[in-house]
């Protein structure tokens, strides 16, 4: 049957759902960010005590010290959803298949020198198990978050870590020609090499974490915060002095993520921070507790990758990091 | 330089997930991963874990995004041309009610489940399999919400979802059912969701509602059944997957493995039989029947699969000969309950007319005729007078799955069956043996289940009387009752340019 809908004036009963009706405090049509994300997660008259907690609930607000009174404000200002999300990685994922292809195709890693070779096998590819610790880590806010707008966040995060990981590993593997012999000695490196050492402990440390919104402070800001710059800015900027740019073009992916990346954690600390002096002040504690940790940690593997440009690269992350948090509003 | 032998393409996989993990030396692999033992599963080699598809990220953004850019096309151009008014008739939306109020935030709680799993297993292969179907299940309950979007613009009791799945009493059937499994450990959870549910029961959710859509004209919720297909079948292989892994570890394994498929069977066959009320009493074109949806999709399909698992010691879910006995009355006693209590659901509910009354006469050849079409054409009678049935009292609700005790005996189909038992001085009431001993194996857990009528009368649910109590769910007037009198079929006749004759005709 033909529905003649010119003959109609059909007049929708509302425009979106209660539940955003409510966040929003308007009638109006909402974003589709906003419908797949507002008000989701059960709150109330759960049935069973978790057989893994005493004292906790499926879902649960003390799973951090920090106090929101709505937890749904901690949006994403990138607004994904799954959708958005998949489609931008799938773009990327797009853009970063050519540069690998363009670097096998012209065969770009056999004029790598052999010392800068040796050098990414053993400071750059042993990222590969920090980033599956990010993973772990990261599923885990997702997991005993609260909230929506903070979890599925979280959760893409994960997917992204493990993503990472993998572009990594594949780095590793076309510098040794599929052998696997780059990865074996890169992860002997991060398992035994005294460089390594300090660091593998902190995250070690981080896996055993349990407040989650503290977990998501010391690896999605802090740690983050100061890696990535050393890595995807300085050592990444040592790597073409000698007109080498396949390190470079491999790693765009990362430089890129992290840029959005900043934007979606530091508008969680904003907002978390704007909530109450006791955020604030519990957001710095816990940047006082493992900046200089990790700082001290990755001096020895800033002093391999860098060499004399080692101090001057931590103190640029470093100085990037706080700017961040200044601009957050931490006190 | 000599050029080392290359990797294959298992080799390759590893690289890309099990070898991230390295041997731990500050901390104890207890402290990191400490959910992993205390439900008793033992696994000895975390490495034997074969993951069937070996998907990367960067694959899995590929196919991923490609599905969601098609299926979003498809959303949009159904938004912009009124694509609602193509159903068959109005009846049809009190489905995607059910859908979206029942099962969304089901796909919710698998979400946050597998990122639980996706923490706790302490290999990398079941993390990064648990880790995939987490992100997978968040995709499903917002292409759901976002499909479903544009007819709660149109109809009644649609509007708050969520808030009603924490407090309407019928939606406390599949939330405390995914509760149980969520509050369980890691193992249980997964065998529980994974295998009982997604691979044995998945069939018999999602076959009524997408074909049910294709039948009845929506074509926004086909689009996103096929398009969830394929996450569907990767969900499915990995119940698989994770059963057997489980059974070759370790012996001591089987027993444990057997209960919880035991439990998760019957709480979801418990829970499916919402969507066979569906299937034959809401779906104006009918698929099949549930009858014939369980021979086929469960006493067939199902059986072979247990044939297949008895190599490892697993046999056919307790109790199910029981669900068998029942299926010829099953949904009549159900959809009889959810017209009874119509003023107090939020979707609508009705007689069927003389041709679905006849085709319930077909398929339910033994029971329908004897038992159930006179009390509903009983019930038409009434309505026709004025005297629409609705029943002013509380449901009295099984203590595990919390459906209505409305179930008869299938021996003795007017005897209603009533099981009790005694912990800790206080009497529990069940609608089968099989909850019974569910609630026996686990009386400490299962004795604290929220049940809806009971927090009424503890006065924790709005009020004292029944308004009260739908103001507290949020339901509106339009939202429940008779489909006759409602707001969704006036506006379904205005907007189709019918008469009520026209339309009952």
């Amino acid at each position: 049957m033909q529905v003649d809908i010119k003959s109609l004036s059909i007049k929708p009963l509302r425009n979106t759902f209660d539940q955003v009706a409510r966040f929003t405090g308007s009638e109006k049509s909402a974003s589709r960010y906003l419908e797949a994300t507002i008000g989701v997660q059960p709150e109330i008259n759960f049935h069973y005590q978790p057989l893994w907690s005493k004292n906790r609930s499926i879902y649960d607000k003390d799973n951090t010290v920090i106090v929101m009174n709505d937890w749904y404000r901690l949006l994403d200002p990138r607004q994904y959803y799954y959708g958005a999300w998949t489609i931008a990685r799938s773009k990327q994922q797009d853009a970063a298949e050519r540069n690998f292809s363009f670097v096998e195709k012209r065969n770009m890693l056999a004029s790598l020198p052999t010392d800068l070779r040796e050098k990414i096998i053993s400071v750059f590819v042993p990222i590969r198990h920090m980033e599956y610790a990010a993973n772990l880590n990261n599923t885990y806010m997702s997991a005993y978050g609260y909230g929506v707008s903070i979890t599925q966040a979280a959760s893409m995060c994960a997917m992204d870590r493990l993503g990472i990981a993998q572009y990594i590993t594949r780095i590793g593997l076309m510098l040794d020609g599929n052998s696997g012999d780059a990865l074996k000695t890169s992860k002997a490196a991060w398992q035994n090499n005294p460089a390594w050492q300090p660091i593998r402990q902190l995250t070690e440390n981080m896996l055993t974490t349990q407040d989650w919104f503290e977990l998501f402070v010391a690896q999605n800001l802090v740690l983050d915060g100061l890696m990535y710059p050393l890595m995807y800015q300085s050592f990444s900027d040592l790597t073409s002095v000698s007109g080498q740019t396949s390190f470079a073009m491999m790693t765009e992916f990362m430089s890129e993520w992290f840029d959005e990346h900043v934007r979606w954690v530091d508008s969680v600390i904003k907002v978390a921070a704007a909530e109450s002096d006791s955020n604030n002040v519990q957001i710095g504690k816990w940047i006082q507790k493992w900046l200089p940790q990790i700082l001290q940690a990755l001096q020895p593997l800033a002093q391999e990758a860098l060499g004399e440009a080692a101090q001057a690269g931590l103190d640029a992350a470093v100085a990037q990091l706080s700017a961040r948090t200044t601009k957050s509003g931490i006190n | 330089m000599e050029q080392a032998k290359k990797m294959n393409m298992k080799e390759k996989y590893n690289a890309m997930t099990g070898d991230l993990a390295w041997d731990f030396s500050y901390k104890t692999e207890a402290e990191i991963f400490p959910l992993s033992d205390f439900e008793g599963i033992k696994i000895e080699d975390w490495s034997k874990w074969q993951d069937p598809f070996r998907l990367t990220m960067d694959a899995y953004w590929k196919y991923q995004g490609e599905k969601e850019r098609k299926l979003y096309a498809v959303i949009d151009a159904f938004g912009q041309n009124n694509a609602h008014l193509g159903v068959t008739d109005a009846r049809y939306i009190n489905a995607l009610k059910i859908f979206l109020t029942a099962v969304t935030p089901l796909e919710y709680g698998a979400h946050r489940g597998f990122a639980m799993t996706g923490r706790a297993f302490p290999g990398v292969g079941a993390q990064v399999a648990s880790q995939m179907q987490s992100i997978d299940e968040l995709r499903h309950a917002q292409t759901q919400l976002h499909t479903i979007s544009q007819y709660n613009k149109y109809f009644d009791g649609l509007h708050d979802p969520f808030h009603m799945f924490d407090r309407v009493w019928y939606l406390s059937v599949p939330k405390s059912y995914f509760e149980d499994a969520l509050s369980a450990g890691p193992f249980e959870f997964i065998t529980a969701i994974s295998f009982s549910f997604e691979y044995v029961l998945t069939n018999l959710l999602f076959m009524p509602f997408m074909s049910g859509a294709a039948y009845n004209g929506d074509m926004a919720t086909v689009n996103f059944g096929f398009s969830a297909q394929s996450d569907e079948s990767r969900h499915m292989t990995l119940g698989l997957e994770v059963i057997k892994f489980m059974l070759e570890q370790h012996p001591d394994n089987l027993p444990i493995i057997q209960r919880w498929i035991d439990k998760y069977f019957w709480r979801g066959y418990r829970l499916l039989g919402i969507v066979g009320m569906m299937m034959d009493y809401m779906l104006p074109k009918r698929v099949m029947s549930w009858k014939e949806g369980w021979e086929m999709y469960f006493e067939q399909n199902g059986k072979m699969l247990f044939d297949d698992l008895a190599r490892y010691g697993i046999t056919m879910p307790k109790f199910w000969e029981q669900s068998v006995e029942e299926k010829e009355h099953l949904t009549h006693q159900l959809w009889l309950t959810f017209y009874s209590y119509g003023h107090a659901a939020a979707f609508h509910t009705w007689i069927p007319d003389d041709s679905e009354l006849d085709w319930l006469s077909e398929k339910y050849p033994n029971t329908f005729d004897k038992y159930y079409r006179p009390r509903l054409v009983y019930l038409r009678e009434q309505e026709k007078l004025g005297k629409r049935f609705y029943n002013p009292s509380l449901p009295q609700l099984c203590q595990t799955c919390q459906i209505p005790m409305v179930y008869t005996d299938p021996k003795n189909p007017t005897k209603r069956v009533y099981r009790e038992t005694i912990y800790n001085g206080d009497r529990f009431h069940f609608c089968s043996d099989a909850c019974k001993e569910i609630f026996e194996h686990e009386p400490e857990k299962m004795s604290q289940a929220w049940l809806p009528p009971h927090q009424i009368f503890q006065g924790n649910c709005g009020g004292a009387t029944i308004p009260d109590v739908l103001k507290h769910y949020h339901f509106t007037e339009n939202d429940g009752g008779e489909f006759l009198h409602s707001r969704d079929n006036a506006n379904w006749n205005l907007w189709k340019g019918l008469t009520p004759d026209e339309e009952a005709a």
